[in-house]
Formats: structure tokens, C-alpha cells, sequence
């Protein structure tokens, strides 16, 4: 073991880019995790990311990719189809979300309703994942702080990856966009953001957003847009938490996505797939569902 | 087209802007390069705002149609490609593929640019044909001005292939380009709500409530038109777009040299 | 008459000029561009995205669909005509095969990620140049893979085992000619495209293969270098 220990060696640093098939590290000492494998005695990447090195802990912070809904991510969802029972709606992701009737309004709704009333084809709601199963199906909520129609504005397309980074530390981006452009501004973790505000000020928070987009991965990000808004602006921004954000919600990207995304798969690529994590599926589903 | 961001846009333009900050009578940046591809006889890449076009032109030898057994052909192809837009579908040409491929094509057809009785090689049984082939890489709007920009770029550049035994090598070409006695310059003029805008990207496409493509000389000469979208257009109407468009088909004419 | 040189002065194992891009289509979820000699690639990846028609979902996992597409113009001979062909077809089926070893769908159930490749020009080899450009799209667009793949053509020209054919090679009138376009995943070895037209020795043919191993590194560098590009030239802007 000792001798594995002297071999070992590092060949990337921390904060770089690392693409997949790249070689990490050799030797025995450093352990795989999110975004990258190892195989026999190598580290290799196996997603686009920044690379994060905790102790000895080789990880990847993903810098593209869609959005896969996870549990208790707030998201903007367009509405697509009524149901008998609720909505569908469009999540920016390969998976639509149903809003059930009864999570959608702490309203009476009387049976037979018209659900257009309440949210009507096309129209965007900002609204709580409350469940996903292994395949991906989808239920959302309305019920809660924050959850609502949005009326007006516009709704911008993000690269999913960089959301948090769009958000800041406990919002502290959006605060420094909306002090700079006055624009009423929500970000969904689905990489949907809405802005709604004067024209002129409203470009500027797009110019904004595409910055942190593409400068998402060079360190000093959250200065770096502090003077540039100021510059822009010729007001003082400060940088404080955003009032939609009591919590961080930075760190969860750095973790796994999702329970099944959970760190390396090892064997379950080669081998033949072992029983599913969730159980005995049901019958399956073919028709369209609910 | 979600109704909401057709009210923003119209909001916006209410207040003289648009969503990318244009002014309603300004066209993106644009650039034209001719020579991007070897194999074609001519080519060109135009690029403006997000949209990205290549545009080939492939001069082969064919059989006259018997109706006009002295007289060459040219033919328009404009393909709306998945890999352009996520909205396009692999499968066969959309109608708005069509539609484009069909407009840009008149556009030049009808201007009498090309003497297809030049392409003539041998009546009734050898003409050259000249296919344009219009490929966005990247579609964030406007497809037929740029193409039909961008084709008549390509037309430009176009050599006729050697000819041996009376069939083309396409490895050597002459120095004999294309006789083109004027230029066709199409331009879109799109409505929407009460304002007109020229050069409109994919979202104010889906917004437009109706739009005119004319296609015009040097001279200011009309050569073509086509509108489209549901709503109806006034005289008044009508009259400001073909002035808008022939404004603006002043401004591209400079940028083909 | 044996080839003992090569027309364009290159020696066996080397391949033409590279030029690898990363991000060169805006409206894709990832896109690459591929460059070797006079074949040019640009590929987009769109997806994972919900898949139409449902019969054609799988529960278990994401699918992988390629199309390959020659602009009607980018052909050495007669125009390609527009639209599907029985090789363009059975080329985006082989593409399928070469990439989706090194791709994990596991996380995407039901979905499917689009690979669309448009070449502008060729001059042989376009289908390996699709590979290796939608390699660089699939990295491009995040995806997880193991690694990516490297894909070039292989041959043996009239006696001489070469790599990357041109046109005036694959069509050399003067001896047989072998054409084997091959896909790789470089950090394993693995072999994930195989075909070949032409008459050769089984010898040669493994020889040939065996020669073309610094050329899959060289292209896998350059498509790894391509995506790192793209973050650099963003860091450069902000500096």
C-alpha cells in the first residue's frame, strides 16, 4: 500500500476544466466521485465539468447538461395540457410534471371546473417538485411561499448547470441584478429565469445573466459582476441575500443530482443491471398517464 | 406562440424597442464570406445575430424539360435542419421549408438574373443545371433574406465545372463564372400588433402576425413577393413594407460588394 | 505499380491537418466541429429531450439517435440529393454503434438525445469526421461518458497501409485498394466502428489497424482540447 501511496500523483489541478476520458490522477490514493471513475489504477473524468479536489477526493462540478427534476427544486413550469385531475406542464427537461387539483390552490375548486380559470395553456407557474420516481415521473405542488402564476414578462433560456451560480450565495446575484435593473426576476433551478421591466433595463439584466453564463467557471464571478453592474448603472450595488432565498442553495450542486445519479456506478455499467434501487416497479405504464 | 410573450414583445416595441434591443428598422450584424466549401462550384456563409447559413451552389449536367429543350435550369433548395433549430423535425421538408426554398427562389427566377438560355449546352439534350442549396447550421430567424443574400454571394462565386466528353469534372473548373445581369435582393418586413420590423429573429417570427417578403433590383425594380401569416395586411400597410423593404435592400446591396 | 509515396507527401501513419472546435452552434445543447483535411463536420446534440413517438421510448434507459447528412453540395461528384439515402441511413446507424459504448443514458429513461451532423465539404472519411465531431457535441453537452470517440479511416492503397485516406487515395485506379473507417475509444482501446471495402490480406488489415494508434490519440487530444477551448477563450475574454 505504501509503495501505491508514493505513486500516486495528481495530474490536473483544482478548478480545471477536465473533459471526459481525460486521466485525473494515477496511483491508488485518490478516490473517484461525482463526474469521474476509476479504472485500474487511473482517475479519468467522464463528464464536462470543473474539477473540485477535496482532500483526495476527485469530483466534478458539471458546466453543461439538461435539467432533470429532483425533489424540492423550485422550478418554472409552462403549462401544456389540462387534465381531468390537474395540469400538465413542461419542465425544460425530457420530463413533463403533472400539478395535481388538489397541490395546485388552497382554493375550493368545485368539481367540473373550468381549470383554465385557474392556469391556462401556455401560461408559466413557478411551482415545488414534490416528487420524482425512478422513472422520472413528475409532480409538482403550487402550495407555498413563493409558488405563483407569472403574469407578463418574458422567460429567458439558461444553460441548467449554471443556475446556482446565476442565484448566488444566498441569492445574492439575482439581488445585485434586480437593484441594478429594478426588473422583477425569478430563477428556476429548471434553467428558466423571468424578467419582467422596463425595456432598456430589461436587456440589461439578460446581458447580465449571459455574462454569469459564460463566466460561470472563472473564479471571482460575484465581484467581477458587482463592478460591472456599477460600471453599468453608475449606482452602488450591495451584496446581500436575496429575499427568496433564505437558504443557500448553492451547495446541492455539488452533490449528486439525484438519488440514482449517486457517485460512481462502478460495475453497473459492465455487469448486467441489478434489481432497481426503488423496488419492484408496477405494471408498466403505457397509455397516457392519470 | 405563447400569447404572454407576444404581449411583452408588442409592450416593448410600444415603447420603440425590441427584445434584443434593436431598433425596429435595424438589421443584426451581418457577415458574408464566399469559398466555404471545395466541393461546391460556388459558396457562401452568412452569419447575422445568432443565425448562421451555408449556402452551395452545384452546377451538373442534365436533360432539358421538353418544353424548353434550349433553356438550363435553376432551382432554390432551403431546408429548415433539426441541427439548426431545436424546434425542427427530421423527416421530410416542412411547408415552411418549402415556402422559403419557394420565395427565395423566385426571387432570382423572376429577376431574369440568370439567362437560362445560356446555360444551354446542347438543345434538347444537355443543359447545365444550377442548384442553390441553402443549409442553416444555426436558425435564429429571417431564413429567406439571408439565404437569398447569401445564395446570390455563392451565385457569384460560382465557376462552371471542365467539361470532358460532354460531362462535367468536377475536380477542375474553369475561369467562366455565372452571367448574372442584376442583383435580387429579398427583404422581409414582418407586423406585429401595429409595427413593422425588418431581419426578425426566430421568437419575433412566431409573434409576427403577418409579414411580406419583397425582392427588389438596384434600380428599386420588385421582382417578387410573398406574404404570409394570418393577418391581413391594409393598402397603407402595404405600401410601408415595400418601403421598408426596399430601404433596407439598399443597405444589404452594399454588403455583397 | 506499388504506391510507395503518398500523393500529398504525408507518411503512412499521419493523418491530414486537424482542426477541432467546441460550441460552434448556439441553439444546441452541445455541438462540435471536426475538421481533418478537406471533410468538414459540424454536429449538434439536442437532448436528453422527450421522445415522439412513445413506441419508440425505452423505460430502462435514454436512447442515442444520430443522423448523418451531407450538404447536396459537398459531395466530389453529382449533387447528394436532399433527404434520407440507404447510406446516409445505414451511416447514422453505424454512428449510433461507434458513439453510445462510451455514453451513459442510465439517468434518462424514456428520453432521447438527437446527434445531427451536417458536412459542408468532403473529401473521404466523412463518416469518421461525423463520429468524431459528434464525440466532441456529446462531451459538449455534458453528457456522461466514459470517454470520447476518436474515428479515422485506415487502408492499404496498392501495398502501402495508410491512415486517413483522401479521395484521390480511396479512388486510386492503379491497385487495389482497402478502405477501413474505424472508431476507437482511445483510453481503453476498445474498437467501436469496424468496416472495410476492398481487398486486403489479414495481416495487413491488423497491421494497419496497429499503425493508426497515434493517430486515434492525436484526435482524441484535439476533440478534449476543443471543449477546454471553449472555457479558456471565455476566461481570456474576461482577463
Amino acid at each position: 500500500m505504501t509503495e501505491a501511496k508514493e505513486q500516486s500523483k495528481l495530474l490536473v489541478k483544482d478548478h480545471d476544466v477536465v473533459v471526459p476520458g481525460e486521466v485525473l490522477a494515477e496511483g491508488m490514493e485518490y478516490l473517484p466521485s461525482q463526474g469521474t471513475y476509476r479504472k485500474d489504477d487511473r482517475i479519468y473524468a467522464n463528464q464536462t465539468g470543473l474539477l473540485i479536489v477535496e482532500g483526495k477526493v476527485l469530483k466534478t462540478i458539471p458546466l453543461a447538461g439538461v435539467y432533470l427534476p429532483k425533489r424540492h427544486d423550485v422550478i418554472i413550469g409552462k403549462v401544456i395540457d389540462i387534465l381531468m385531475t390537474g395540469w400538465r406542464l413542461d419542465t425544460n427537461s425530457p420530463y413533463s410534471a403533472v400539478l395535481p387539483l388538489k397541490d395546485a390552490t388552497f382554493d375550493y375548486i368545485k368539481k367540473g371546473a373550468d381549470l383554465t380559470s385557474f392556469f391556462d395553456l401556455d401560461e408559466y407557474v413557478v411551482c415545488k417538485i414534490f416528487q420524482v420516481t425512478s422513472q422520472n415521473l413528475v409532480d409538482v405542488s403550487m402550495k407555498g411561499p413563493g409558488l405563483r402564476k407569472l403574469k407578463g414578462g418574458r422567460i429567458l433560456k439558461v444553460n441548467a448547470a449554471k443556475v446556482p451560480r446565476i442565484i448566488g450565495k444566498r441569492g445574492s446575484m439575482v439581488s445585485m441584478i434586480k437593484q441594478a435593473t429594478s426588473c422583477q426576476l425569478t430563477v428556476g433551478q429548471n434553467g428558466l429565469v423571468w424578467l419582467n421591466g422596463e425595456p432598456e433595463q430589461e436587456l440589461l439584466a439578460v446581458e447580465s445573466i449571459r455574462k454569469i453564463e459564460v463566466e460561470a467557471h472563472v473564479p471571482g464571478l460575484t465581484d467581477r459582476m458587482k463592478q460591472w453592474l456599477e460600471k453599468k448603472t453608475g449606482k452602488k450595488i450591495e451584496m446581500k441575500p436575496d429575499e427568496e432565498f433564505p437558504e443557500d442553495r448553492r451547495p446541492r450542486h455539488d452533490g449528486p443530482r439525484g438519488p440514482r445519479r449517486d457517485g460512481p456506478r462502478g460495475p453497473r455499467r459492465d455487469g448486467p443491471r441489478g434489481p432497481r434501487r426503488d423496488g419492484p416497479r408496477g405494471p408498466r405504464r403505457t397509455g397516457p398517464r392519470r | 406562440m405563447d400569447q404572454a410573450l407576444k404581449e411583452h414583445i408588442n409592450q416593448a416595441l410600444q415603447k420603440g424597442y425590441r427584445l434584443d434591443g434593436r431598433k425596429l428598422d435595424e438589421f443584426r450584424e451581418l457577415k458574408i464570406e464566399t469559398g466555404v466549401s471545395s466541393t461546391a462550384e460556388g459558396s457562401a456563409r452568412i452569419t447575422c445575430g445568432a443565425t448562421d447559413i451555408i449556402v452551395g451552389v452545384k452546377i451538373d449536367v442534365g436533360k432539358p424539360y421538353s418544353d424548353r429543350p434550349d433553356s438550363g435550369t435553376l432551382m432554390v433548395n432551403a431546408e429548415l435542419r433539426p441541427t439548426s433549430n431545436p424546434d425542427f423535425e427530421i423527416g421530410p421538408p416542412s411547408i415552411d421549408s418549402i415556402e422559403a426554398s419557394r420565395v427565395i427562389d423566385r426571387g432570382i427566377r423572376e429577376s431574369k438574373s440568370i439567362d437560362e438560355k445560356s446555360l444551354c449546352i446542347e438543345a434538347g439534350e444537355k443543359v447545365w443545371m444550377v442548384n442553390v442549396d441553402v443549409c442553416p447550421l444555426n436558425h435564429d430567424g429571417n431564413l429567406i433574406d439571408l439565404g437569398g443574400l447569401a445564395g446570390m454571394a455563392a451565385l457569384k462565386s460560382a465557376r462552371f465545372p471542365k467539361l470532358v466528353d460532354g460531362q462535367p469534372d468536377y475536380h477542375e473548373h474553369t475561369k467562366e463564372g455565372l452571367k448574372l445581369s442584376c442583383v435580387p435582393i429579398p427583404v422581409t418586413v414582418v407586423k406585429i400588433g401595429d409595427n413593422l420590423l425588418v431581419d426578425p429573429t426566430f421568437a419575433e417570427e412566431k409573434a409576427a402576425d403577418a409579414r411580406l417578403t419583397v425582392a427588389s433590383l438596384e434600380g428599386g425594380e420588385l421582382c417578387s413577393m410573398q406574404k404570409g401569416g394570418n393577418a391581413t395586411l391594409t393598402s397603407e400597410e402595404l405600401n410601408k413594407m415595400i418601403d421598408l423593404a426596399l430601404k433596407t435592400a439598399k443597405t444589404l446591396r452594399k454588403k455583397l460588394g | 505499380m506499388a504506391y510507395k509515396k503518398r500523393h500529398d507527401g504525408r507518411k503512412p501513419g499521419e493523418t491530414r491537418k486537424i482542426i477541432a472546435k467546441a460550441g460552434v452552434i448556439p441553439n444546441a445543447d452541445g455541438s462540435g466541429y471536426f475538421k481533418i483535411g478537406d471533410t468538414e463536420a459540424y454536429a449538434a446534440v439536442y437532448g436528453p429531450r422527450e421522445l415522439h413517438p412513445r413506441s419508440q421510448q425505452d423505460p430502462k434507459q435514454g436512447k442515442l439517435r444520430c443522423a448523418y447528412n451531407m450538404m447536396p453540395f459537398s459531395g466530389q461528384g453529382d449533387r447528394v440529393r436532399p433527404g434520407p439515402s440507404r447510406r446516409s441511413k445505414e451511416i447514422s446507424m453505424v454512428m449510433e454503434k461507434a458513439l453510445l459504448p462510451v455514453v451513459d443514458l442510465e439517468a434518462f429513461p424514456n428520453a432521447v438525445v438527437d446527434v445531427f451532423v451536417e458536412l459542408p465539404q468532403t473529401d473521404a472519411g466523412s463518416r469518421c469526421a461525423a463520429i468524431s465531431a459528434a464525440s466532441i457535441a456529446l462531451a459538449d453537452a455534458g453528457l456522461r461518458m466514459r470517454d470520447v470517440v476518436a474515428a479515422v479511416a485506415v487502408g492499404v492503397v496498392d501495398g502501402m497501409k495508410v491512415v486517413d485516406l483522401d479521395y484521390e487515395e480511396e479512388a486510386w485506379k492503379e491497385g487495389d485498394v482497402a478502405d477501413i473507417p474505424l472508431a476507437m475509444v482511445p483510453s481503453t482501446g476498445e474498437i467501436s466502428l469496424v468496416q472495410m471495402d476492398g481487398r486486403v490480406k489479414k495481416d495487413e488489415f491488423v497491421q494497419a489497424i496497429e499503425q493508426a494508434k497515434p493517430a486515434f490519440d492525436a484526435i482524441a487530444d484535439a476533440q478534449r482540447a476543443a471543449i477546454k477551448q471553449r472555457y479558456a477563450d471565455a476566461a481570456a475574454k474576461v482577463e
